[in-house]
């Protein structure tokens, strides 16, 4: 971050591609509004991620044709409306090394750290999103939002490290509240007046930062690093009433979506977590579209699902275990009907940011999404044969549309694809048989 | 020795090592006999986060019930069997720094608005439109001390003062200005973490216990699950808690609060895993009864009937397993195949009912099911990890599932399903630790309702716990209620949960003196309170201990070790 000189942002901007410099823009170049829409600059571009438990079905999920246009098995048949969108990525492995293969554990993590965990307890650091908000996410009102479609705070992907998840929101209600409530700062509203009381917020705020620092030298080294963490939310509020004291850029695209007033039923059947899944994305989408958040994180189920078919008396992640294989289908039926509501979700996902007009094109051309899943072959624990997906254009850097063979290949190779795709400097990522330093070329643009 | 007599011998424990000379004399004037608490190296001095139900109760002590506040923090990790061992461990996020934030800004606008400010500050100012700093110190010194739990300097309260005379100026108004300051206070530092401190011990040379306002906080944090009151802070800063006779009068008098039925619920809570409650739901075209007021419900009724049990009534703890006497709620009424009752109101089953217990309340039955069906799997390893505190270890990865997976069997009751588990040795081994007990269960289907059938087959629910052979689920709950490890684990739980840390092998020999002390008092909660909270091991710390290592550095590469699956079932801690 300390190696950015105002030139070399100026540079940046000039090449289209400021988008991928957030704090480090705002501390440099002093912009006065704290986004780079003020300018006529492009419009940023956002990162995010997407998480499924429980693999797939290889037989009826892998397509036969790779590239551009391929087949959609029975299991992704709910992919086509978005296939020209999306990015199919199989066959590629989680190396879990000398460690243990940790069930429906070891593989989200090397997903989402690069590594692998040598307990259920442990994340071997951050993960990617905390990395790309570190880079990206330091000037919008929130560095990044993380929720869940299983109405359970203990579903999330994203990690600050092991003890500090980034707890995911899983009411609809409070996720509308916290976005679109009364500190909504709505960028085409006719009129801004700030609002003394935040200022005044602001003030009284550095005294807690003084208490902070003299409490941090009465701490060892593991607690002082706590208090770190907890000064940087400080600064964060800080920023964040400061950003309410100036008006904000008018945003075309940025509509206050129509309040929600009641939480829909709480439960784990498939067809609730759907429909908190699409409330939860309509939110999402709708705040990067205000530009509240360039990362964002969506857990549709945790990666032992605990989703419910009415009817079927075990839940997903017993299901793949206990289901006899349907020897006629050759698959698990049941399991491989969960599989599919997942696909579905995942369609609704990316096409939610189509909707969104934004320049000449749609939101999706200006995010970057990493789909991941914690095992191939659920019922037997599998590392490899992994599917991921990507989907949207980041600015025009990636193509999509295309399925790609990683030949038994790092599934870090896209995580790395996508840390450089937002400008995380580093010469490689991952750890010793995940550690790579090669790209997924073919969907570069 | 009854409880009274060994209390009193353990008051005389100072004198015992006031030295030789004096201690002939101690032991001759007071009856004294020496403590058998073993001697302990101490814990380490802890930094931890207050939780959502501690930061709730500590404000509704200070301003009152009036002051309400919907928020939950995010959740504790689990560790070591606890989530309040998380406590210690957890770091913040900024999005919870927004939730801390929203609430605090909620919680200092009531505490001002028009309706509580007459009663919840102590002040009138001389005009309402601008500074007062006389009534801005009184309201700070009073409601800064319970909220930071210690007496403010005087620098403290007045930059508190300042902050909130240039607020109040600024705003033209001195309810606002207090507010935004009061509002800042609720997310310091000094609030949001539990900061402990020693000092040298001089009863003990060379070691270190909690200092005073620490031991304050942690008894009040543990026992109350809030902050210390205004009395118990006095005794803190009065050195009275220092000494065992101040210690003992102030945990008589927390022990004999109302508050301490809040403490044994949010221990119970924590142990008996019912955060797992707040995802909890069950298939409605299988069980049409259970709603989502069922769920709320089953958690309450188990922590009515251990209050009742443990507190109300002071009985024995492992008579919770066997009890037959619990609370009713209209709710839950449909699930025990009863009337429904108005309310909450106690309830006494028949004495040959099968309904014996906690194992047989729905609380344990359905969170430990699967949403369609019952799981004696899951029973037998919640009865094992829960109550017993052993560790069942997960199934090995390269599982065959084969012999379940078979399309042509059909087996008509989960004992039948279960049993292809024991034809495979990489099964076995565990199967055998968690459905014996599990099947005891099976009279209860996944919802927690009686049955004595499944699939038109008689439901066979004998077993055994520990070599302990039992005919049906009365059996069982008879062989827990005799399981030394029941009230062994209870101890270690407590232990681990009231000084934060999780207990080790080398806190063996402490463990059984504690466990000792509660079989002699009957199994008594709050005489085993009292013991932990009295004993020298409960304050002593040593400052060179860490609480965990620091966070790994990113991109360490993992060290190239291989770790031996657990292959046995695994004692913890005890």
């Amino acid at each position: 971050m300390n190696n950015l000189s105002r030139r070399r942002v100026l540079r940046g901007m000039l090449n289209g591609t400021a988008v991928t410099i957030g704090l480090p823009l705002l501390n440099c170049f002093l912009n006065n509004n704290g986004t780079a829409l003020a300018s006529g600059a492009p419009m940023p571009v956002r990162f995010g991620t997407w998480g499924w438990g429980l693999g797939m079905n290889k037989s009826i999920f892998v397509p036969k044709k790779l590239g551009l246009g391929f087949d959609l098995p029975e299991e992704i048949a709910a992919l086509a409306p978005v296939r020209q969108h999306i990015n199919l990525i199989t066959n590629s492995t989680y190396f879990r090394d000398n460690y243990q293969n940790l069930c429906h554990y070891t593989g989200w993590v090397i997903a989402r750290t690069g590594s692998a965990p040598k307990d259920t307890r442990d994340i071997p650091g951050e993960t990617i999103d905390v990395t790309i908000a570190n880079q990206i996410g330091g000037s919008t009102r929130f560095k990044s939002l993380t929720a869940t479609a299983t109405g359970d705070v203990r579903s999330t992907y994203s990690y600050e490290n092991p003890n500090t998840p980034n707890s995911p929101e899983w009411s609809p209600l409070q996720f509308y509240t916290r976005l679109f409530g009364p500190d909504f700062p709505d960028p085409n509203a006719k009129e801004f007046k700030p609002d003394p009381r935040v200022m005044v917020r602001k003030s009284v705020l550095s005294g807690v930062k003084d208490q902070t620092n003299s409490l941090m030298k009465q701490v060892g080294a593991e607690d002082k690093q706590r208090l770190d963490q907890y000064f940087t939310g400080l600064r964060h509020l800080e920023q964040q009433f400061d950003q309410r004291l100036q008006k904000p850029e008018p945003i075309a695209a940025c509509q206050r979506p129509g309040e929600i007033k009641v939480d829909p039923a709480m439960g784990q059947e498939a067809e609730a977590i759907a429909v908190r899944h699409r409330m939860m994305t309509d939110l999402l989408v709708m705040a990067l579209a205000c530009d509240q958040t360039r990362v964002f994180n969506m857990a549709y189920t945790n990666a032992s699902s605990s989703a419910i078919k009415p009817g079927y008396e075990k839940p997903h992640h017993t299901t793949t275990h206990e289901e006899p294989v349907d020897m006629a289908l050759g698959y698990q039926p049941t399991a491989s009907w969960f599989t599919r509501r997942a696909l579905e979700s995942w369609a609704y996902f990316v096409d939610a940011f189509t909707k969104v007009k934004e320049g000449d094109g749609t939101l999706l051309d200006n995010v970057f999404i990493y789909a991941t899943t914690d095992h191939g072959y659920a019922r037997t624990h599998s590392l490899d044969g992994i599917p991921m997906f990507t989907a949207g254009r980041a600015g025009g850097k990636v193509k999509s549309g295309y399925h790609i063979d990683l030949a038994e290949t790092a599934t870090t190779r896209v995580g790395y694809t996508a840390l450089r795709l937002f400008g995380v400097e580093r010469p490689s990522w991952g750890v010793n048989s995940n550690n790579t330093n090669k790209e997924v070329s073919e969907i570069l643009a | 020795m009854n409880s009274r007599i060994r209390k009193s011998v353990s008051a005389c424990r100072p004198l015992v090592r006031a030295g030789a000379a004096a201690l002939t004399a101690a032991l001759i004037l007071a009856g004294c006999s020496k403590s058998n608490e073993p001697e302990t190296s101490g814990g380490p001095l802890h930094l931890r986060l207050i939780s959502t139900d501690q930061y709730l109760h500590t404000l509704a002590y200070v301003f009152g019930p009036s002051v309400s506040l919907e928020l939950k923090f995010p959740p504790m990790r689990r560790t070591n069997g606890l989530l309040a061992n998380g406590a210690a461990l957890a770091g913040v996020t900024t999005s919870q720094m927004e939730q801390y934030q929203r609430a605090a800004s909620s919680v200092a606008a009531q505490v001002v608005d028009e309706d509580r400010r007459n009663y919840l500050i102590p002040c009138t100012p001389a005009a309402p439109d601008k500074a007062d700093d006389a009534c801005a110190k009184q309201f700070f010194s009073q409601t800064g001390r319970l909220l930071q739990r210690h007496t403010l300097s005087d620098a403290e309260v007045g930059e508190y003062v300042k902050q909130a005379g240039d607020a109040a100026n600024q705003l033209k108004d001195f309810y606002a200005g207090l507010g935004m300051v009061l509002e800042s206070m609720l997310i310091s530092p000094e609030v949001l973490f539990i900061v402990e401190k020693s000092e040298a011990d001089p009863d003990n040379e060379g070691k270190q216990r909690l200092d005073a306002l620490s031991m304050a906080s942690r008894l009040s944090f543990f026992l109350w699950d809030a902050a210390p009151d205004d009395e118990l802070l006095k005794a803190a800063e009065s050195g009275e808690l220092n000494s065992h006779k101040g210690l003992k009068r102030e945990v008589d008098r927390m022990l004999a609060s109302p508050r301490l039925e809040a403490g044994v619920r949010a221990f119970f809570d924590d142990m008996f895993a019912f955060d797992t409650f707040d995802s909890l739901s069950k298939d409605a075209t299988v069980y049409p009864f259970f709603t989502g007021a069922t769920v709320a419900d089953a958690r309450e009724q188990t922590l009515r009937t251990v209050v009742d049990h443990l507190i109300h009534k002071n009985l024995d703890y492992r008579d919770l397993f066997t009890t037959r006497s619990t609370f009713m709620s209209p709710a839950l009424a449909p699930l025990y195949q009863l009337p429904a009752s108005q309310g909450w109101t106690p309830y006494e089953f028949p004495e040959n009912s099968p309904r014996q217990g906690l194992l047989t309340q729905v609380s344990f039955l359905a969170t430990h099911s699967h949403p369609g069906r019952s799981s004696p799997t899951l029973r037998g390893k919640a009865l094992r990890e829960l109550l017993l505190c052993q560790v069942v270890p997960p199934p090995p990865p390269n599982v065959d599932f084969s012999a379940l997976n078979n399309p042509d069997a059909h087996y008509p009751t989960q004992r039948d399903r279960v049993a292809a588990h024991l034809n495979a040795p990489t099964c076995a081994g565990c199967h055998r630790i968690t459905d014996p007990t599990g099947l005891a269960l099976e009279n209860f289907d996944g919802a927690g309702r009686f049955r004595t059938e499944e699939n038109g087959v008689a439901i066979n629910a004998s077993g055994d716990l520990d070599g302990k052979p039992f005919e049906n689920i009365t059996g069982l709950a008879q062989a827990l209620h005799d399981n030394p490890g029941l009230p062994n684990c209870l101890v270690n739980r407590v232990y681990s949960y009231g000084s934060g840390t999780a207990v080790k092998p080398t806190d063996r020999q402490l463990m059984q003196y504690f466990g000792e002390e509660f079989a002699a008092d009957g199994y008594k909660m709050p005489d085993l309170l009292r013991t932990i909270v009295l004993s020298t091991a409960f304050s002593r710390v040593d400052p060179t201990k860490r609480t965990a290592p620091p966070a790994p550095k990113k991109e360490e590469p993992a060290p190239q070790i291989t770790q031996n699956q657990q292959s046995t079932l695994s004692q913890n801690g005890l």
